[in-house]
């Protein structure tokens, strides 16, 4: 290929203009005619049978045209095929405090709240279930009458050869407890959604979804209507970060009203009930025991971990499995066990959020692997250059590893930071910590199992010398419309403004799984390639015969088709458009991505393969006082190897908000509840849903940034990208754990990382106890199954298991095994 | 989005039109000034006025001026008091104090009486009405528990105003109007320690100014405790105001704790413990311990409150080594996560 024009170009946005001219229409922007709107009626209770609900009152209130409760909604649905256990308002019982029991459509959200305190609801309570303790211990009354036993959602358990072997014959154990406290997206929009009619009858959803694809699959077995007759938009989200990935319970309600009445009705969320839709990070407890050689290679490491998932599956399974998928990817691991259990609480329910499952154990593998370097007196640095996983090799879980460029960032952040320097040498109270990460560049198997493209794109070229690309791809802030056009502009050699994007409806755009897993770039770049490549044939040929110069040495470029040899001799790009059609008829092309087949043939094999991973690596720099434990982020050094950046300052920006979210996870963001207590009361109610006493950073907050990229080319990726929307968040927690240890050497053995939390472990150290916060133990009564096990690659395994029964509960996991976390 | 219930809107032009708005139905009218504070409230059903009065056209209610000292009128936004020069340079513990509130934006509409009359804040109080309904609501409003302490007989809510600790300290007094008069009241003489009645101002008053005596010879500081640099209220804050002769020995301190109580609370054993001394760095750690005995931090603020206990101490030492003089910038750096306090 020629020298690229527009990719690796820093350019502005193809949106940019209409989101800073406040032009760009959100959800909440969506006004049509006659148009109704909706509140939903919350429970608030955190677990209760409904006894009755009577909504004679408000139906019979001026200006209100509908009142819905549970009745109308009897089909349940969910976004992963094995948990489908969501009703639009619920049925029967109420599984926390925000749970939608009736929804009221009025003329206004004035009379529609006014008629929801109209509405008259007996509960009988039921038990609460606020913790995974609480969930373990006592099965009855089970919040969800489907999952492995009891309230036990989930439990898995997966061993890549003789663990136990390998950690006994180990010269050094560590074993080491760790937990990842829950937190939520927080985007600045708040969900909203507009549903219509059209005029032929057929339902119009507009809604800030990431994945109006799973959208429209819900509605139509939720509502029981041919998908054909459904038409999903999703209008540009203001922010998702995996937090808009589901179908939800308002997105339902609205499209069945709008049905019944025949006007368009919206829904817009407030603040607090963004809190209670959350799908955000799980609180993971988590134990490593991990055998390491003298000389800081590890012979084996043995993982558990405990999700609180919260009232409703989401994503769960998938998380689950996540939490113990990808530590083998950046390291040499020779043999593996992984076993997860996910337990349901009367909270709202968890899902993916910005890393999916795999920041809660990153953190926890970082966090001992600083421990061992410092035990054994190896630098950190070094210890982890010493056991990077090989490029192009196959880890002992069966992920397939592409290129990767680890060693090189961890060699950058070391020598951009001054680290050599630095480490281990500041004076008491200063700090630098190291971590790395990897992720997903697209989950390799899509959420329900079959063998059709990920990514579609069409092309439509005509006579103006336009070009349209549609593709179901959504733009959720990240990017996408701008890595479509920046595509197609590059294989035609036009300009990204020639190009225009028609994105995420599913009416006019071909299938695009959705802004998940980090797999957009990827995806539906390739899928772009091929099509604009396509086109390009399609052109070549016409010029070719029209010029007389063969198809070889005809160049796409500047908005011309010519002669390489003599460029003079050309066509404008729009003659080039004329002279195909004139030749073919209307000009379209199509072209399509589906991932590579992963050589994983056990079962829960399907989570963690991808056509290739990302990698990162972070140095931070603390300042901590020891009187008060105060603790502040001056600068972070962090590298990502993204294969190529298509547009660097989307890159650079990705990078920047990871590090801002990272930060906000490693220092203060909480997804906190508050009992009352229990003799006076059995409320369990979300402690802050706010965004002012949910804490995450301000602009204040922020550290000096210094961001590199890593660019070699992945032949997986189109022209050679891979994701950098979730991976350059992992680092940040685990860097900020040992940046304190370096500081002030404590440990902080969970996040958030506070003053209090140091305090605490500054005075046990003075006390003479282990000098550490954190959680004291991972619990001994998890009904653990006898693990799958598969026989590593290199000790001659096939990547199938070696005894058959099902490790994970009974049912196939058809459609559990692909989805990662969400980026924007 | 939350909508406001209804509710009667006056517009007067004249503080005396005002105070009889006021007079008309004391109990169900409230004032609004900036509506930073208010409007949040009422959306959410914690305060649900019949009847509310803007103070925005009121005229004469806005602006600075010139007395023995200043006098700043309730209506003065707390960007017009960060902006202005004399404060900055007169009274520096009150400019920092101002200039910590919330975010540019809220300042560009908050006002310096509206932060005095500042409504009491607690996790369980300052939360929508569906929200409290789930905790079957607190003592503060529509309920009868306080949940913070449930055997307390009185509200704990906490005084979460900047401006009020560090007036306080400054021996400033408030001018309270109403339709029988008017009255001044020291600002310390403005609260009671009581989350529900919090103010002693009337029902049927409105606050119209506040006035700062005289700071020649006087230093003054503010430290505030906040989880971020911008935005959050105060969860512990240390006022300091002191007369210090030219050989460093302290004539007259005054130290109040803002955001541990329901009001702001003086410390006057610190105060005689320093006044006639030289304020030395083991001086200064035995009236922070004495200052923050004062302090009464419960589970109802953002932070953990044990940990909050010992902050305090820590902010009073760093006020009183700022008013000694002491070279506080990187710690104020680190603290506030802004430079905006390098104040002459």
């Amino acid at each position: 290929m020629t020298t690229p024009r527009t990719i690796g170009q820093p350019r502005r946005r193809v949106d940019a203009r209409a989101k800073v001219t406040g032009q760009t229409r959100f959800a909440d922007d969506v006004l049509l005619p006659r148009m109704l709107h909706g509140r939903l009626l919350r429970s608030p209770h955190p677990h209760a049978r409904i006894v009755r609900v009577d909504t004679s009152r408000a139906t019979a209130m001026p200006g209100v045209h509908l009142v819905l409760t549970g009745d109308a909604f009897p089909v349940a649905y969910g976004i992963l095929p094995v948990s489908h256990d969501e009703h639009a308002l619920c049925r029967d019982v109420v599984r926390f405090v925000g749970d939608p029991v009736a929804a009221v459509v009025a003329r206004d959200e004035a009379t529609a709240n006014e008629a929801l305190a109209a509405i008259a609801v007996e509960y009988e309570p039921l038990r609460t279930f606020a913790s995974p303790e609480d969930s373990l211990a006592h099965a009855e009354p089970r919040i969800h009458d489907y999952g492995d036993v009891g309230n036990i959602h989930k439990v898995v358990a997966l061993e890549f050869g003789d663990v136990d072997e390998a950690i006994a014959g180990a010269d050094h154990v560590f074993d080491d407890v760790f937990f990842f406290e829950g937190n939520t997206h927080l985007p600045l929009e708040q969900h909203a959604c507009v549903a219509t009619k059209d005029p032929d009858g057929k339902l119009v959803l507009y809604s800030s979804t990431q994945t109006p694809h799973y959208v429209h699959r819900a509605l139509a077995k939720a509502l029981d209507l041919p998908a054909a007759h459904i038409r999903v938009i999703a209008t540009p989200n203001g922010g998702g970060f995996g937090g808009k990935s589901d179908p939800f319970n308002h997105e339902v309600v609205a499209a069945k009203a709008a049905l019944l009445l025949d006007r368009p009705v919206k829904f817009c969320l407030t603040r607090e009930e963004v809190f209670y839709c959350h799908r955000g990070r799980h609180p993971v407890l988590m134990r490593f025991r991990t055998g390491v050689t003298k000389d800081g290679r590890l012979t084996g490491v043995d993982l558990r971990t405990l999700l609180d998932g919260g009232a409703y599956g989401s994503y769960g399974a998938a998380s689950t499995f996540y939490t113990g998928a990808l530590q083998t990817v950046t390291y040499q691991i020779p043999r593996y066990r992984f076993r997860g259990c996910r337990v349901f609480t009367n909270k709202p329910p968890c899902g993916p959020k910005r890393g999916h499952g795999t920041p809660q154990a990153r953190f926890g593998q970082e966090v001992q692997l600083d421990k061992i370097a410092h035990h054994l007196a190896i630098d950190p640095a070094d210890l982890r250059l010493n056991i990077v996983a090989p490029a192009d090799s196959l880890t002992a879980n069966y992920l397939k590893v592409g290129t990767i460029g680890l060693a090189e960032c961890i060699r950058t952040v070391v020598d951009r930071s001054g680290w050599r320097e630095k480490h281990g040498r500041l004076p008491h109270g200063r700090g630098v910590g190291l971590a790395c990460s990897s992720y997903l560049s697209g989950a390799g198997l899509p959420i329900n199992w079959n063998d059709l493209p990920h990514s579609g794109v069409q092309l439509k070229l005509d006579r103006s010398g336009g070009v349209t690309a549609f593709c179901g791809a959504t733009e959720i802030g990240q990017g996408s419309d701008d890595v479509l056009v920046a595509c197609v502009a590059e294989v035609l050699g036009i300009a990204p403004f020639d190009v225009r994007a028609v994105t995420g409806d599913t009416d006019l755009t071909p299938v695009d799984l959705g802004s998940y897993s980090s797999r957009v770039t990827l995806m539906m770049g390739n899928a772009a390639i091929q099509a604009a490549e396509r086109a390009r044939e399609l052109l070549a040929e016409a010029v070719s015969a029209k010029l007389e110069v063969p198809q070889a040495r005809l160049t796409f470029a500047e908005g011309r088709v010519f002669d390489a040899e003599a460029p003079d001799r050309g066509l404008t790009f729009r003659e080039a458009v004329c002279a195909a059609e004139a030749r073919f008829g209307t000009i379209g092309t199509t072209g399509s991505y589906t991932p590579p087949k992963s050589p994983a043939r056990f079962k829960g094999g399907g989570v963690g393969p991808s056509p290739t991973y990302s990698y990162t690596a972070a140095v931070v720099a603390v300042e901590v006082d020891p009187e008060t434990g105060w603790i502040t982020v001056p600068t972070v050094w962090i590298a990502h190897d993204i294969g190529r950046a298509i547009n660097p300052v989307l890159a650079r920006g990705q990078v920047e908000g990871s590090v801002y979210m990272g930060l906000g996870e490693a220092l203060m963001e909480e997804q906190a509840f508050r009992r009352l207590p229990p003799r006076l009361s059995r409320a369990l109610v979300h402690k802050f849903p706010s965004i002012l006493e949910y804490k995450s950073p301000t602009s204040l907050d922020m550290p000096e940034i210094v961001t590199d990229l890593i660019e070699h080319p992945d032949p997986a990726g189109p022209f050679g990208a891979k994701e950098v929307g979730q991976g350059p968040l992992l680092p940040i927690m685990p860097a900020v754990a040992n940046a304190v240890f370096d500081a002030v050497g404590v440990r902080v053995d969970e996040v958030p990382i506070t003053p209090e939390k140091i305090l605490k472990a500054l005075a046990a150290k003075a006390a003479g106890k282990p000098a550490r916060t954190g959680p004291a133990a991972y619990p001994e009564n998890v009904p653990w199954p006898e693990p799958l096990h598969v026989t590593p690659p290199w000790e001659g395994g096939d990547g199938r298991a070696s005894n058959t029964r099902a490790s994970s509960g009974r049912k196939a996991d058809a459609g559990i095994e692909a989805t990662a976390g969400v980026k924007s | 989005m939350i909508r406001l219930p209804r509710f009667t809107y006056h517009a007067p032009r004249t503080l005396a039109e005002v105070a009889s708005r006021l007079a008309d139905a004391p109990g169900e009218t409230m004032l609004l000034a900036g509506g930073t504070d208010l409007v949040p409230n009422m959306k959410r059903r914690q305060q649900v006025p019949r009847v509310v009065v803007g103070l925005k056209r009121v005229e004469g209610l806005r602006g600075i001026r010139n007395g023995t000292g200043f006098t700043i009128g309730a209506g003065t936004t707390l960007t017009d008091l960060v902006r202005d020069d004399r404060v900055r340079a007169g009274c520096p513990g009150l400019w920092q104090a101002a200039a910590q509130v919330a975010t540019p934006h809220l300042r560009n509409s908050a006002t310096i009486g509206g932060n005095l009359c500042l409504d009491t804040r607690c996790t369980y109080y300052d939360q929508s009405y569906e929200w409290r309904q789930a905790i079957d609501f607190c003592m503060k409003k529509d309920g009868e528990t306080c949940w913070v302490a449930t055997s307390s007989p009185k509200c704990l809510a906490v005084s979460s105003t900047d401006t009020a600790p560090m007036l306080q300290a400054l021996g400033a007094t408030v001018r309270l109007v109403s339709a029988s008069g008017e009255r001044t009241v020291e600002v310390a003489d403005l609260y009671r320690n009581d989350g529900m009645a919090y103010l002693t101002r009337r029902p049927d008053e409105v606050l119209a100014d506040v006035a700062v005596p005289p700071q020649d010879g006087w230093r003054s500081a503010y430290w505030k405790l906040r989880r971020r640099g911008s935005f959050d209220f105060p969860v512990a804050s240390a006022a300091v105001a002191a007369r210090i002769d030219p050989e460093g020995r302290v004539e007259q301190i005054r130290i109040v704790l803002g955001a541990v109580a329901s009001r702001p609370m003086a410390s006057p054993a610190a105060e005689a413990l320093i006044e006639g001394e030289v304020l030395g760095d083991d001086l200064i750690a035995r009236a922070a311990d004495v200052a923050s005995g004062v302090a009464k931090p419960m589970d109802n603020t953002d932070y953990e409150l044990v940990w909050r206990k010992k902050m305090v101490r820590a902010l009073i030492g760093y006020a009183l080594r700022d008013v000694r003089g002491d070279d506080t910038g990187p710690l104020r750096r680190a603290l506030a996560r802004q430079s905006l306090l390098d104040v002459r």
